[in-house]
């Protein structure tokens, strides 16, 4: 399938969210991360049991520098 | 963070949690993490704001810097760069699970030149945030109807701005500030358009509880020098405004005693 991860296309042949974080070295134990898929929140304790489609979008972000 | 056992004398209280500083600094436009770190220590500051942002998926080398910042400080997330209710709310719910706090600075900016608020965009996403259990300081402008919807809807605060985000005009509106403070209970922080220290001491002495600032800091010559002024400014302005001024009067009143005066004509 296709994803969009941060807005870039991206090819996924897994099939859950926690597979697609794992690929890019994220663990659901992992500290100051969200992530949201197709504008809803998916928090860690899902990762594992939400499946992706094919046109997925998926923002995974942080907290950096702000005012 | 320190959590005082009792609340240290005149405590800013918000949401129940007492800070003994008055002022909320932002972690953004500083040259480098170590001036960020070294300016926020010199405020006295006990809480910062941060925004959400992507993760780098490409370069996962550059560490944020505020990881530094979560031990000793009360981490407060933003909705910079939100234009809209639906993102605002996305945006605050993601630096729940990012971050595990509740709190936010809530922001719907409407234009991108002077980043005022979209104000109803701002109420919506302030009602859809309270209903999700939210602690919600809202920054807004400086209108007193807003800033009462925003506080008799549940906001924990209301945080009007002094002047546009980094404009560093310092209060252009003091008397609707006063208004603001005469018609709404909850904290008043002023966030936005502070300056230079007279800027900050001015807020609290028109009756604000706190004030938020960033740039005036961050992009100042001496970034710590600076926010080590804005520590001081705060305290000055605080004890003025509980120490009652005297009124401004159109003619003088005469500060010396007018009996006892010498004789004029004795004078050659």
């Amino acid at each position: 399938m296709e994803l969009k991860v941060n807005g870039k296309k991206t090819p996924f042949d897994g099939a859950t969210l926690q597979e697609l974080l794992a690929h890019l070295e994220l663990a659901p134990d992992a500290q100051g991360v969200a992530v949201a898929v197709n504008g809803e929140v998916v928090t860690r304790g899902e990762w594992r049991a939400r499946a992706l489609c094919d046109g997925d979008a998926v923002e995974i972000v942080r907290a950096v520098q702000g005012g | 963070m320190t959590v005082p056992q009792t609340p240290p004398e005149d405590a800013l209280v918000i949401a129940g949690r007492a800070f003994a500083s008055r002022l909320i600094i932002g972690t953004s436009r500083y040259s480098d993490p170590e001036t960020m770190l070294a300016a926020i220590e010199a405020s006295g500051a006990e809480m910062v704001t941060v925004s959400i942002r992507r993760l780098n998926l490409q370069d996962r080398s550059a560490e944020s810097p505020i990881g530094l910042l979560r031990d000793r400080y009360t981490i407060l997330p933003n909705t910079a760069a939100c234009f809209t209710a639906r993102e605002a709310v996305l945006t605050a719910k993601l630096a729940r699970e990012a971050l595990g706090t509740n709190w936010v600075k809530l922001e719907v900016i409407g234009d991108e030149d002077t980043l005022f608020p979209d104000v109803p965009e701002l109420l919506k996403a302030a009602e859809q945030l309270l209903a999700d259990g939210f602690t919600v300081l809202p920054y807004c402008n400086d209108d007193p109807v807003t800033c009462r919807k925003l506080s008799d809807m549940g906001c924990a605060a209301v945080m009007p701005l002094g002047a546009p985000i980094g404009s560093g005009m310092g209060i252009r509106n003091p008397y609707n500030l006063r208004i603001i403070r005469d018609q709404v209970s909850v904290p008043l922080i002023v966030d936005a358009g502070v300056g230079t220290a007279s800027d900050a001491a001015l807020a609290l002495e028109l009756g604000a509880d706190g004030i938020l600032l960033n740039t005036a800091v961050a992009q100042a010559e001496n970034p710590v020098r600076m926010a080590r002024a804005m520590r001081l400014a705060v305290e000055a302005g605080r004890l003025a405004y509980r120490a009652g001024r005297i009124p401004r009067r159109l003619y003088a009143a005469a500060s010396s005693p007018e009996e006892g005066m010498i004789e004029r004509d004795a004078i050659d």
